[in-house]
């Protein structure tokens, strides 16, 4: 039995003669909450069609629970909840009436429709139009018919989407609520790493349709390297020197100069050459490089 | 099976609250309401006719059956057709739709088999009120002669033939409503394609059982043809604008599966 609720195996996929997927190999391990990220346009919402079968992928190349999803997708369907895009509701049913459909299709009973919507808090609304529900309601709604089956791998792109913070937050926590109390693997995609970080136990990064990064939150960080900023008077000068004394990658602004970090002994020795040589230094600290940046240059840089 | 099932079922309960479903309902009891309306406040005109029992019903069910066939059904046919489908794609269901763990191939009979129900249910009520109203008049004025006759076999195939001859219609605009999410396209093309079916059908262009929008008037028409018969339900069922229908609907209903698996994905 495989480790991973979603593996991918060098997954490709052209639309006509554009490539939106190349050689994508994802690797969701079981009880994750793995933050799929990528700028707009990056391959995200295919990824997760091809996922649902949705888009037809190559023979052996998409396995969910370690079965080849063309060949078992009813089986693999079965064990998915997802919110691809929009929150596919019907508007003219309310959002008791959107379960019951759903439940009906899923062969469940109706029963779950009342459990779903006290799990997304919207039991007081269950009688309303869905229509009229404001967005973050329809986005809790969209999530409630994603959960109704109970899947064991919940696919959300872009939860988030167009939600106030108070709406980020009661997502944020619902998919916390889900991964540790139910032990659900989520795949969340979405285009900014600052609103998955706190939640993401795994980190998958896409653009042009290519993984640029996977691993751990931990192991991004470790991809960015700590620096060592200074506050002097006369920056450009300072660095100038710096450069000349034979340190590497100095650049500076108009009050800091900024270059690797390497220990704390050599960044006193640093200061005291800085002030021995005339310079008065404010203050001294090592930086790390948050993640938002890390991602932007990953993305950029490729 | 189960498949398909299920989503017959969902099919009627996300319609339910939709005019398609409820016009399936109500065009047979107004109509067949208000003819029978007229036929009551106007008894004493059609009484002084004295028609024999099997020409007061004629009348009577070729009323609604003039109505009904030639400009109703097919523009209730275009209607329906794009509501059915329409639920999907203002909602951009398709997609949610085909991630279930359901046969794609069932969900969409489903949906084509529901639209066909509907036709069928519209229909069995025009039919079923009829007699109904007949009767009703019957214990209203009793002085009609309605009890002296009994249309029901006449009435059943007259229905069926002209439920057969829809199928071509429904699956056109089935298809065209697959294709295009808005109103105005499927029913611009469904108007025009009755107005000639309408034409064609009258004038009895030869030619004319291949156009499916004139199968309904195709169908009225050799039904009056047989009016003048001593047995008026002495008609085919069969005949060339039905299999041309059924053809039509066959190939149709395949051609959308492809439609609809490569639209749900965008």
């Amino acid at each position: 039995m495989s480790d991973y609720a979603i593996e991918t195996v060098g997954l490709n996929f052209n639309f006509g003669n554009q490539t939106i997927v190349r050689d994508l190999s994802l690797q969701v391990p079981k009880g994750s909450i793995y933050g799929f990220l990528g700028p707009n346009g990056a391959g995200k919402t295919t990824t997760i069609k091809l996922l649902l079968n949705l888009l037809r992928s190559p023979a052996d190349q998409v396995f969910i629970f370690g079965k080849e999803i063309n060949l078992n997708r009813i089986a693999c369907l079965k064990k998915m909840g997802a919110l691809v895009e929009q929150p596919a509701i019907y508007g003219h049913l309310t959002g008791k009436e959107n379960l019951i459909n759903r439940c009906m299709l899923l062969g469940i009973p109706r029963i779950k429709a009342n459990e779903m919507l006290e799990l997304v808090g919207l039991t007081e609304a269950a009688n309303k139009k869905s229509a009229k529900y404001s967005l973050g309601m329809k986005q809790r709604l969209g999530i409630a018919l994603a959960l109704v089956s109970d899947p064991e791998l919940l696919l959300l792109d872009e939860p988030t989407n167009g939600l106030d913070p108070n709406g980020i937050i009661e997502i944020r926590n619902l998919m916390i609520e889900l991964s540790t109390k139910h032990h659900k693997t989520i795949l969340v995609s979405s285009h900014l790493l600052a609103e998955i970080e706190r939640t993401a136990t795994h980190v998958g990064i896409i653009n042009k349709g290519r993984l640029l990064f996977q691993g751990t939150i931990s192991e991004l960080h470790l991809l960015s390297k700590p620096m060592l900023e200074i506050e002097v008077n006369q920056s450009n000068q300072a660095a100038e020197f710096l450069s000349k004394a034979g340190f590497e990658n100095v650049s500076h602004t108009d009050k800091t100069i900024t270059l690797p970090f390497i220990s704390s002994k050599h960044s006193g020795e640093i200061n005291t050459l800085l002030i021995e040589n005339g310079f008065t230094v404010s203050s001294l600290y090592q930086q790390r490089k948050d993640l938002e940046n890390l991602f932007l240059d990953i993305t950029q840089q490729n | 099976m189960r498949s398909l099932f299920i989503s017959l079922v969902s099919e009627f309960y996300k319609s339910k609250k939709t005019l398609a479903f409820w016009a399936a309902i109500l065009l047979p009891v107004i109509i067949c309401g208000l003819i029978s309306f007229g036929f009551y406040s106007g008894s004493e005109k059609v009484l002084a006719l004295h028609y024999p029992p099997l020409l007061l019903w004629l009348r009577y069910i070729g009323a609604a059956l003039g109505v009904m066939g030639v400009l109703i059904l097919p523009f209730y046919v275009i209607f329906m057709a794009f509501s059915v489908n329409n639920i999907e794609h203002k909602n951009d269901t398709w997609k949610t739709l085909f991630a279930q763990p359901l046969n794609k191939f069932s969900i969409y009979t489903a949906k084509y088999l529901y639209a066909v129900v509907l036709i069928f249910i519209c229909l069995l009520l025009f039919g079923g009120l009829t007699l109904a109203f007949g009767h009703l008049l019957q214990i209203l004025i009793p002085k009609y002669s309605f009890n002296q006759y009994d249309p029901s076999f006449l009435l059943s195939k007259f229905y069926f033939k002209l439920f057969l001859s829809s199928l071509g219609i429904l699956s056109i605009q089935f298809t065209l409503s697959l294709v295009w999410g808005d109103f105005l396209k499927p029913m611009g093309v469904g108007f025009i394609g009755t107005i000639m079916g309408i034409i064609t059908g009258n004038v009895g262009w030869k030619y004319a059982y291949l156009i499916p929008y004139s199968h309904p008037s195709l169908v009225l028409n050799s039904s009056t043809a047989a009016k003048k018969l001593s047995n008026p339900a002495d008609f085919e069922i069969f005949t060339q604008e039905i299999y041309t229908s059924l053809i039509y609907a066959g190939v149709l209903f395949v051609l959308g599966y492809f439609i609809v698996t490569r639209k749900s994905i965008k």
